[in-house]
């Protein structure tokens, strides 16, 4: 279900990002809609971080504009939990507002963890800290998600609970989502829109409508799939990983 | 035996097992004082250093001067742990304050603690004030050293999700660097309280008229061997007290620390 792009999430235009001599980010232009589930592919080093800590607010850029929402959060490939506080204690750190543990529970039970709600970071498995890491994020409701390979770390079989934990999260809370993934298969499967960050720069965007959950298998998608590996410099012979779809399609809705 | 079922041990049965080694060690040298082997003037048996540690106990002695010496390790102590926790926190949360004081700390710890005690005695005079000073400096630096690379070895990723999670600076420091901090200060505190105990030896032998470091002086101008082997195991008793105290501490505070999550 694409959702309606008139509402702009993140605007950026012109952006410049350098260290040293090098120009990481290089003039990129970036438009997410509000809502919108975006998946950003480009090599290793190509400053795929480097944006989304721009956007998160953590690092700066040298040069252009940035508009973002106030109300972000991420989820990094490390969960980042302190582990001197209580997972939902975790969850409710820096939470404004009303009743902060009655909202970090919620989120807590929202990413199947209610059991988990008091353990110490340190006796949770790479996946469930992981979703922990996703209730902290999303118990701040945020207009922007951004997600830096957040399921990297994780088991073939984790990854794709996890995934299928973000598209449901993402449907009943609507951020603008932008995610970080080396895996293109990943980025098919969940985004609305694919985009390829090369030198600097935004060189392709790719609309993807088809409806979720989705079979990597189809004709369209193989397409998309070895565009994107030949973008990304892999010339793409190889069949989809087929128990990746197997999972998405079967255990989904 | 993994660290972690040593730390399911009962607190007793851990005590019981530390002590079980010197108490061997004791029944060993009482046969060799019996049997001659090691005359009184080079040690006093167990069984003499007994009736006089009994005697000490009766009449009290030996706990007047443990007070008096406890007194001055705690005074000092506290002002070499609280100067040193300032100081480390002065420099590891501020650029200015690292810069202001982290080079000269860096320079004075490598000043020999036995150094300084003509100076502090030219300084302070030769009654209470020297003994404590000297115990506050030799203090001060465990604790800084430990707390400010605690502070500064923080993973800053941590930090980073605190500040993008809506953290202010005060936050930051109460929630995150204070206690990521504090299995370092723990490190340094057991550092300080030993240094604090045995600097007492050095510092009552500046003009005391009281305490362990004075029992041992006055003991070795009259030969006791007995006194002296005492005073020496007030010193390990309370160090093994010392340590279980810090290891409480430890427990309660730190809890979350995968060594004493219990499952
Ligand atoms: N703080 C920094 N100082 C200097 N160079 C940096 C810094 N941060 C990133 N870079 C450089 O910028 C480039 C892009 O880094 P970035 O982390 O954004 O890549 P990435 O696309 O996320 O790569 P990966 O897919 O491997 O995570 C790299 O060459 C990196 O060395
Ligand atoms: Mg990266």
């Amino acid at each position: 279900m694409p959702r309606s792009a008139s509402v702009a999430a993140v605007s950026v235009r012109q952006a410049v990002r350098q260290f040293g001599e090098q120009r990481i980010l290089d003039g990129l232009d970036l438009d997410i809609g509000a809502g919108q589930f975006v998946a950003l592919l480009g090599r290793s080093g190509s400053g795929k971080t480097t944006l989304l800590r721009a956007l998160a607010g953590l690092d700066r850029i040298d040069g252009g504009q940035l508009q973002v929402p106030q109300a972000r959060a991420a989820v990094f490939q490390e969960p980042r939990l302190m582990p001197w506080k209580r997972a939902w204690r975790n969850v409710s750190l820096g939470l404004r507002g009303a009743n902060p543990e009655a909202r970090a529970r919620a989120a807590m039970e929202e990413v199947g963890l209610q059991h988990r709600l008091s353990a110490w970071p340190g006796t949770l498995s790479g996946g469930e800290a992981q979703r922990v890491a996703l209730a902290r994020a999303l118990v701040r409701e945020p207009k922007l998600l951004l997600l830096d390979e957040p399921f990297a770390a994780l088991d073939a079989l984790t990854r794709i609970r996890m995934q299928q934990l973000v598209l449901e999260l993402w449907r009943k809370h609507a951020p603008a989502v932008l995610l970080v993934t080396h895996d293109v298969d990943e980025a098919v499967l969940l985004a609305d829109r694919v985009l390829v960050l090369d030198r600097g720069r935004i060189v392709d965007d790719l609309h993807i409508a088809q409806p979720r959950p989705r079979e990597i298998a189809t004709r369209h998608l193989q397409e998309v799939r070895r565009h994107l590996l030949g973008l990304l410099g892999v010339e793409s012979n190889a069949e989809p990983a087929p128990n990746h779809s197997f999972y998405l399609t079967g255990t989904h809705r | 035996m993994s660290l972690r079922s040593h730390s399911r041990w009962p607190f007793w049965r851990n005590l019981g097992a530390r002590l079980l080694s010197p108490l061997l060690l004791l029944l060993l040298w009482e046969a060799a004082s019996q049997s001659g082997v090691l005359p009184a003037r080079i040690i006093a048996a167990p069984s003499a250093i007994g009736g006089t540690l009994w005697q000490m106990l009766a009449s009290g002695e030996l706990a007047g001067h443990l007070w008096v010496s406890l007194i001055r390790a705690l005074s000092g102590l506290a002002i070499g742990v609280s100067v040193g926790a300032s100081l480390a926190l002065v420099a590891g949360l501020s650029r200015g304050g690292e810069l202001a004081i982290d080079s000269p700390m860096q320079m004075l710890r490598t000043l020999p603690f036995l150094a300084i005690v003509p100076l502090f005695i030219l300084w302070f005079g030769v009654g209470e004030t020297p003994k404590i000073a000297l115990i506050a400096l030799g203090t001060t630096f465990p604790v800084y050293l430990t707390l400010f690379a605690g502070i500064r070895g923080l993973d800053p990723k941590l930090i980073e999700a605190a500040t993008l999670f809506g953290l202010n600076r005060r936050e930051r420091v109460w929630h995150v660097i204070l206690p990521g901090a504090l299995p370092s200060f723990f490190v340094g505190l057991r550092y300080a309280f030993g240094i604090s105990w045995l600097g007492l030896v050095v510092v009552e032998q500046i003009n005391a008229t009281a305490g362990i470091g004075y029992l041992v002086n006055d003991a070795r101008d009259f030969m006791r061997t007995d006194v002296i082997v005492i005073c020496l195991l007030v010193y390990s008793v309370l160090g093994l007290g010392i340590d279980a105290l810090v290891r409480g501490l430890e427990r309660f505070t730190l809890a979350w620390r995968p060594a004493f999550i219990r499952s």
